[in-house]
């Protein structure tokens, strides 16, 4: 019953989409950080929805984000991993599910985190972008090798 | 093309192989003219006398020539030049180039945008691989690396040449000691990357308490700036001077060791006693940097 209800609300919540992509099974509140990952701002042109908090079965709670007339590349639904490795993306056309995959940890991150060491050359007018490998421990500056162990979300350009 | 930019990037056999080259170097065993022809561009955005000569002298004593710019304010970096496109430039004119420079990761930025060989001589706090490579050398020209106590002593916050020298002792089996004054503690995440190596760590209070258990004394300067006033300085750097009444209790294979320059760290008296070796390692800069060239420019 209470699945049901779930259900319901989640439909009432979040509308099919004709055109895009649906990122499912977001770690429950991080599809705000999910959405600063993919660079989508306020001024975005397209229409954008996200559930927050929406009860899963598997994962107790779960965020969702629909992006209509977007599909994502391979290197941005990847970089989700960073912040929810169970993350599902869907891309739709016309209504239906026209490819499902999981996203994958990448091995290195470009442009995506500043660097906290403010003596490290990322963060000067030098025409790079920040570099980190992913380790297991976490994120691991390749100019300066400042790692970044915890709150990568706020470390997010 | 082969950068040297961290003694991360060497593994023990690479690191062993380079120190059996400066030996033999060292033993005047090489060709005076293996780098005839070969130009090293000296790049140095940082003051620094004993690593610029050495690579200057090891150049020379391989045939080959330096050239530099005389100082930051005489370059384009001065009128706003990135440090990539002055890359750019530079490795157009030589076959290979030493940087110096105060970013962290400077020289690995250089190392993206270069045509040539670069050479890591110092970034900021980072890294400084040549230093490690003659301490290390240093050290077994006395004893086998392997399992050795050592002590670094000073400031060891943004003493990058005993965060160096620390990273590559992990490789041996060494067990790390540290002295420093409050505040200038070992970075606590260059000390779990070393203990999740399997390095021991062992934090002192003060030097005559390890005096007797370690092998090599590794001193960094201290530096006044790091302190609010000159007696509080003084008060510090004192209680880490070493001294020949200090040594008195000292193992007898163990060997003092300084990056060099010193100030008040090291009683000038300790210059005589058989345990000094830091002008020896000042001195094997030469033949330890000469192996880096060739390993780069051959």
């Amino acid at each position: 019953m209470k699945n049901m209800e779930s259900a319901e609300n989640e439909g009432l919540l979040v509308r099919r989409i004709r055109n895009g992509t649906v990122i499912d099974h977001i770690d429950g509140g991080e599809a705000l950080n999910v959405v600063k990952i993919l660079g989508i701002t306020g001024t975005t042109q397209e229409a954008l929805s996200i559930a927050t908090n929406v009860p899963s079965r598997n994962m107790g709670k779960k965020d969702i984000v629909k992006l209509t007339n977007r599909e994502l590349s391979k290197e941005e639904v990847d970089r989700i991993a960073l912040i929810s490795p169970r993350a599902t993306i869907n891309i739709i056309r016309n209504f239906k599910v026209f490819e499902k995959k999981g996203v994958e940890i990448p091995t290195l991150i470009e442009g995506l985190v500043r660097c906290p060491n403010p003596g490290c050359i990322s963060n000067t007018h030098e025409p790079i972008r920040s570099k980190f490998r992913v380790l297991p421990k976490g994120l691991h500056c390749i100019y300066c090798d400042w790692v970044i162990t915890r709150d990568i979300t706020s470390h997010i350009i | 093309m082969h950068h040297i930019i961290s003694i991360g990037d060497f593994d023990r056999s690479e690191i062993d192989r380079l120190l059996d080259h400066a030996g033999q170097i060292d033993r005047k065993k090489y060709d005076a003219h293996a780098l005839g022809g070969k130009i090293l561009a000296v790049l140095f955005f940082e003051p620094s006398t004993r690593t610029r000569l050495s690579f200057e002298s090891a150049m020379a004593r391989l045939g080959g020539t330096s050239v530099s710019v005389g100082s930051v304010d005489a370059c384009s970096m001065a009128k706003g030049e990135t440090l990539a496109d002055t890359i750019r430039v530079v490795s157009g004119y030589a076959d290979a180039i030493v940087i110096r420079h105060p970013k962290e990761g400077a020289a690995r930025l250089a190392s993206e945008f270069s045509t040539v060989p670069v050479i890591n001589a110092g970034d900021g706090a980072g890294q400084h691989p040549s230093q490690t490579l003659l301490d290390l050398y240093t050290i077994r020209q006395s004893m086998p690396i392997d399992g050795i106590d050592i002590a670094l002593i000073g400031d060891l916050r943004y003493g990058r040449t005993a965060h160096s020298l620390a990273s590559a002792l992990s490789l041996y089996n060494a067990r790390l000691h540290t002295l420093s004054p409050a505040g200038l503690e070992l970075p606590d995440t260059l000390s779990a990357q070393l203990e999740e190596k399997g390095m021991e760590i062992i934090r002192h209070e003060s030097i005559s308490e390890v005096i007797r258990e370690v092998d090599v004394l590794y001193v960094t300067r201290i530096q006044r700036e790091r302190f609010p006033d000159s007696a509080s300085y003084f008060n510090v750097a004192s209680s880490y001077r070493i001294t020949p009444e200090l040594l008195a209790d000292a193992k007898q294979r163990l060997i003092v060791l300084h990056p060099l320059p010193r100030v008040d760290e090291i009683d000038p008296r300790v210059d005589e006693s058989p345990h000094a070796r830091y002008f020896e390692q000042s001195r094997n800069g030469v033949p330890v940097r000469m192996a880096m060239l060739m390993q780069v420019l051959q």
